[in-house]
């Protein structure tokens, strides 16, 4: 593995069934997830993960604010889950930023199974940071910042020589 | 050449982590860095030192101040963050799987 390898790939062996397992990390999420882990200002309260196609993956701060971390893009328990990410390289909520996390549910035996995650699409990071240079070249951005300046100078230089 | 272990070894650190995602909000000069912190600002540039030599971050000189930023090569230094990231979380999963499960029994 290499740092221009484009995804992150984990596994884990969990002493559960498949099941169980799933539940865990859907429903349960909240039960487990890193209080460290949240981008609103407020500290974490609650993860959720909506256990359903199109749910929602958010958190509850504990000021009550709400802030969005993605969607569940595929729903199909015990076996598989893919969610989207949509939390940028600044730790914010961004729309049009979608990388996905498809977590496998493996089952290796009655009380054993195998959980495979990998978060992909980590390119479009990069696309996204395409889009805010973009953004800081268009005319509103410094370039027009810049441009006005200039403007104000001239004029200044016109007005007051 | 900064390697991705240095890198994943440099944020395995919660203090410099913390630095690491402070400065993804912006470049920031070390006394700002320090500012809420529960390390002296000697000990902040120490793990900046680290953080740089692990090519997570950079610095320039503006004026009186040094500047320190993400490495705008920030995709790999995202990349080891979020594989960091996704160690602790299925950590935490796999306890609390098992944990529920000990406690209904096989």
């Amino acid at each position: 593995m290499t740092v221009t390898d484009l995804a992150v790939r984990k596994s884990v062996t969990v002493e559960a069934p498949v099941d169980k397992a799933f539940r865990v990390f859907t429903e349960g999420i909240d039960r487990w997830w890193s209080r460290e882990h949240h981008i609103g200002a407020a500290d974490l309260e609650h993860a959720v993960l909506e256990p359903r196609m199109g749910g929602r993956w958010y958190e509850i701060g504990v000021d009550g604010s709400e802030c969005e971390w993605g969607r569940v893009l595929q729903w199909e328990p015990p076996s598989r889950l893919v969610l989207a990410w949509q939390i940028n390289g600044s730790w914010q909520f961004d729309p049009t930023l979608v990388t996905e996390v498809e977590v496998r549910f493996v089952s290796e035996a009655s009380n054993r199974t195998r959980v495979e995650l990998e978060h992909r699409d980590l390119e479009r990071f990069g696309d996204a940071q395409e889009q805010i240079r973009t953004a800081f070249n268009s005319p509103g951005g410094w370039q027009g910042l810049l441009d006005s300046f200039a403007q104000a100078v001239a004029a200044s230089e016109r007005d007051d020589p | 050449m900064a390697t991705y272990h240095d890198a994943l070894s440099a944020l395995a650190d919660p203090t410099r982590r913390r630095i690491f995602e402070r400065l993804a909000g912006g470049p920031q000069p070390v006394v700002e860095l320090a500012r809420g912190l529960p390390v002296s600002r000697p000990a902040v540039s120490q793990h900046l030192r680290v953080l740089k030599e692990a090519g997570l971050v950079v610095d320039r000189q503006a004026g009186a101040r040094r500047l320190y930023r993400l490495n705008p090569d920030g995709l790999g230094a995202l990349r080891a963050y979020l594989d960091r990231f996704w160690d602790q979380e299925l950590a935490a999963f796999k306890a609390a799987a098992e944990r529920e499960q000990g406690e209904e029994g096989t």
